[in-house]
């Protein structure tokens, strides 16, 4: 067993679920972490200057929108499916709503079908109102079966 | 190509004063041509998503083909018009190699009053052998100024 897989295996039975972003180095890097939001498991990206694409309105960089909602994809299948790999991103759409101030930004992902292969997977992110989300994703993952 | 070089030059700096995200990312343009941008981002252990494999995690990818994209927006313009994203569909064809840098080119194919249609993909070294594959639309003369000052004929 690899000792990602170990770690996950870990984190999955013990409810550790801040160990799963923080095995990840660029999410680690962006600030990305996973809190208990009322009972429910949110991904949060802590506010950094360095996360700014344009400055003059301001707003969050598009990348770093899109980046927080594959993480809060990939936690989600490692979380709640039979999986302990990390899955692969086969597609990413992703939807730019309104411009990402620059405050904490928070996402949450739902996973829309999960078969043999792959899965779909809805993401949403957003900062002072859950209904008013900035940016929306579609995945779709191929989830390796665990050996 | 000196004069290639300086615009290049001026490109670099005022895409990485302006633009704290790309900065950070340490991306360059590396070309630009009529609504075409050629952008590198180094890789770096920090931007690692698989921490066994050492390869890049898909948020860098994204955030290269979405800044190369605005970039040739930006190169059919022609001037600093403020533009945000609309939507961005990515296909990721194959892992980064671990310890490689990543190139986007990306083409602006068309440009209307209210919307910028851009094509794009991510490779090492063989565009013909891609990372990943972009189709991004953006919005023309949003609100505030735009990502990053191009000049005049730049």
């Amino acid at each position: 067993m690899s000792g990602l897989v170990e770690l996950f295996t870990r984190a999955k039975a013990s409810g550790d679920h801040a160990a799963i972003t923080a095995a990840i180095p660029y999410a680690r890097w962006l600030g990305i972490t996973t809190e208990n939001l009322g009972g429910e498991l949110v991904c949060v990206m802590r506010y950094q200057d360095m996360l700014v694409g344009n400055p003059s309105v301001p707003a969050l960089h598009g990348g770093t929108m899109a980046a927080l909602l594959e993480t809060a994809a990939v936690f989600q299948v490692l979380w709640e499916m039979e999986t302990v790999t990390l899955p692969k991103t086969i597609t990413l759409t992703v939807d730019y709503l309104r411009s990402a101030r620059p405050v904490d930004t928070y996402a949450r992902a739902v996973i829309t079908k999960s078969g043999r292969r792959v899965a779909n997977v809805r993401a949403e992110a957003w900062q002072e109102s859950r209904e008013r989300p900035m940016v929306s994703a579609n995945l779709h993952f191929l989830v390796l079966p665990t050996e | 190509m000196a004069d290639n070089e300086e615009k290049l030059a001026r490109l670099n700096q005022a895409f990485a004063d302006f633009v704290p995200h790309n900065r950070a990312l340490e991306m360059r343009f590396i070309s630009y041509g009529d609504g075409e941008a050629v952008m590198i981002v180094p890789y770096r252990p920090h931007l690692v998503g698989n921490p066994e494999t050492g390869v890049l995690h898909g948020g860098v990818i994204s955030s290269l083909l979405d800044a190369t994209s605005g970039a040739a927006v930006y190169m059919k313009t022609r001037t600093p018009v403020p533009i945000a994203t609309l939507d961005l569909r990515i296909d990721y064809l194959k892992p980064a190699s671990p310890g490689r840098d990543v190139i986007a080119r990306a083409h602006c194919y068309k440009l209307t009053r209210n919307v910028a249609f851009v094509r794009a993909a991510a490779y090492h070294d063989d565009e013909a052998d891609p990372i990943a594959a972009s189709a991004g639309t953006f919005m023309i003369a949003t609100k505030g100024a735009a990502a990053f000052a191009v000049k005049e004929g730049a």
